[in-house]
């Protein structure tokens, strides 16, 4: 290729001219989606965001950030976008290990079981927790059976109904990320700690885990942040309850009409999502230790 | 099986039994919410009972035989097909673009083409209810299929793009070496080589369209869609009809993925 443009190098505004017209055309291919993202994506939500900044003034926003209620909605989304993610971590983690560590068949066959719920609608699975948590649900027919709960628990319409219907949702987010930062790992590592005698227990503290992080540290931004902006799992399984701020701002549209607020709302969590995506890169870029 | 850490343990360690048995209690977790529907939906409890009391089609029947459940079901596949075809046609062409194009502006544009997959699904459901308030477009199918197709375009242009990174350009060089036009090439050439990308970019598309519910709820109006319709029964009237309609739509998607992989599969074999 370098050879034959040497020889050719009286050509060279022509070859120039020609990748000018490949990369208009290739520009132009882009066009009709680019079309479709200004006047249905971008547009709208700018004009959402717009709407916030009504009569030029950050009113909207003091009420968002200033006043009680609604600083308890946001504070109850961390909450439980933090508790979230760390169960998701918890239950992820040795699902990923075992996925990346077991036999053919049974990646096989676990990938299929992690995989399947991605594929069923939201809300099929929550309205099967619905089923299995209710008063009369499958979950504590069971525990009154074995004698473990003296009267039914209230595991629905609360924050811990939601919880358990998110983790659910989000497990195969984290399982992905972190599965396949277990495969990048040198096995030759844990088999020479294993040979100067390491215990099992220390192979995976000192060398497995830290060389994991990255892949926990990627799925955990992706399990937090859409966990900040659910809607279906805490609407329903909240039962009117548990207001995260997606059913807020939910709520200010369809009920109060207050589309300056929804706007102001809607605003704070793109501003959050977005930060925490960019700080992940960032950290992510420099090579940094994430954060504990 | 490059096994990380296994390959280390020949003979199963008691924390290796551990591991085993938490893991099989969490595939349980992942698991069993998709089981319980099932014996729920043959149930013949006139309410959520559990284990049934006995065996009946009637929920199935209530599903076949309301109007509304079969409108809502015949609307969602009508939004999902177009928003399926809508959203390959306009996002193969951004694929092409993005992994090929050097021009100035890319970078942003690829970060426009994700940004639907970034910015929360509320916000966005929020923003384009104000837009088609205004332009008077609530309760149309076809205002849907428009928002679905953006929410799809980002799955589209990944899983397309990761194919066409895949792909060997000197192939499509060659056609157009041998006098073919650089539609012909991309015609003949590349797009039957990538074909399991379009095919799981089609699949993608369709169930992120069909069981959509948070754009849907704002846009539709009157005009059901079939996880509106399931959302608003799961509201109302929680009876076992929900559970008849979740074990159709799960058999559905199911069936849409092995067509998908036979698909694939054979355009990989024609390679």
């Amino acid at each position: 290729m370098s050879a034959s443009s040497v020889a050719a190098l009286p050509l060279l505004p022509k070859i120039a001219a020609l990748r000018v017209r490949r990369e208009r055309a290739l520009a132009a291919l882009g066009l009709p989606a680019l079309l479709l993202l200004a006047l249905i994506f971008a547009f709208p939500v700018l004009r959402l965001l717009g709407l916030s900044l009504e009569g030029g003034s950050l009113e909207w926003y003091g009420k968002a950030l200033g006043e009680g209620l609604y600083l308890e909605v946001f504070w109850i989304t961390f909450r439980i976008a933090a508790l979230v993610t760390l169960l998701a971590l918890l239950l992820g983690y040795p699902l990923a290990y075992f996925l990346a560590t077991t036999t053919r068949f049974w990646t096989t066959l676990g990938f299929i079981f992690v995989i399947l719920p991605l594929w069923t609608s939201v809300l099929v699975r929550t309205y099967a927790w619905m089923v299995l948590l209710g008063r009369n649900g499958v979950v504590n027919r069971i525990l009154l059976e074995l004698g473990l709960a003296r009267e039914p628990l209230p595991l629905l319409y609360n924050e811990l109904g939601v919880v358990i219907g998110m983790v659910h949702v989000l497990i195969p987010y984290m399982v992905l990320p972190i599965y396949s930062a277990l495969k990048r790992l040198d096995p030759s590592l844990a088999q020479a700690a294993e040979g100067l005698g390491a215990p099992a227990s220390r192979i995976f503290l000192r060398i497995v885990l830290p060389l994991t992080l990255d892949g926990v540290f990627a799925g955990a931004i992706l399990v937090f942040v859409l966990s900040l902006g659910f809607f279906i799992t805490p609407a329903l399984l909240g039962g009117g309850r548990v207001i995260m701020i997606a059913v807020l701002i939910e709520q200010q549209v369809r009920e109060t009409l207050d589309w300056s607020f929804a706007g102001a709302l809607s605003a704070v969590l793109l501003a959050a999502t977005i930060a925490i995506y960019g700080l992940a890169q960032r950290a992510r870029r420099h090579g940094a230790e994430p954060p504990p | 099986m490059r096994a990380a850490v296994g390959k280390a343990r020949r003979r199963p360690r008691p924390g290796r039994i551990a591991l085993g048995a938490i893991s099989a209690l969490i595939f349980a977790f992942l698991i069993l919410p998709l089981v319980v529907v099932f014996p729920l939906s043959v149930s013949s409890a006139p309410y959520l009972e559990f284990p049934p009391p006995g065996l009946s089609w009637r929920w199935y029947e209530n599903y076949f035989g309301d109007p509304v459940w079969i409108d809502a079901t015949l609307r969602s596949l009508k939004i999902a097909t177009s928003a399926m075809l809508l959203s390959l046609l306009v996002g193969t062409p951004l694929a092409f673009s993005l992994v090929r194009g050097r021009y100035p502006g890319r970078a942003l544009l690829d970060r426009l083409a994700a940004a639907p997959m970034i910015v929360p699904a509320i916000i966005f459901s929020v923003a384009v209810y104000g837009l088609f308030a205004k332009l008077k477009l609530i309760g149309a199918w076809y205002g849907i299929a428009l928002a679905h197709t953006v929410l799809a375009l980002p799955f589209v242009v990944i899983v397309i793009g990761a194919g066409l990174r895949g792909f060997d350009e000197a192939l499509e060089a060659a056609a157009l070496g041998l006098g073919a036009s650089r539609w012909q090439a991309v015609k003949r050439v590349t797009l039957p080589q990538i074909r399991p990308s379009l095919v799981s970019a089609a699949l993608l598309a369709f169930v992120t369209s069909f069981d959509e519910l948070v754009v849907a709820m704002f846009l539709a109006g009157s005009e059901m869609t079939l996880p509106k319709k399931m959302f608003d029964n799961i509201r109302m009237e929680i009876d076992p009809t929900i559970a008849a309609v979740s074990v159709l739509q799960i058999a559905l998607i199911a069936l849409a993925v092995l067509i998908a992989q036979r698909f694939g599969r054979g355009a990989l074999e024609v390679k």
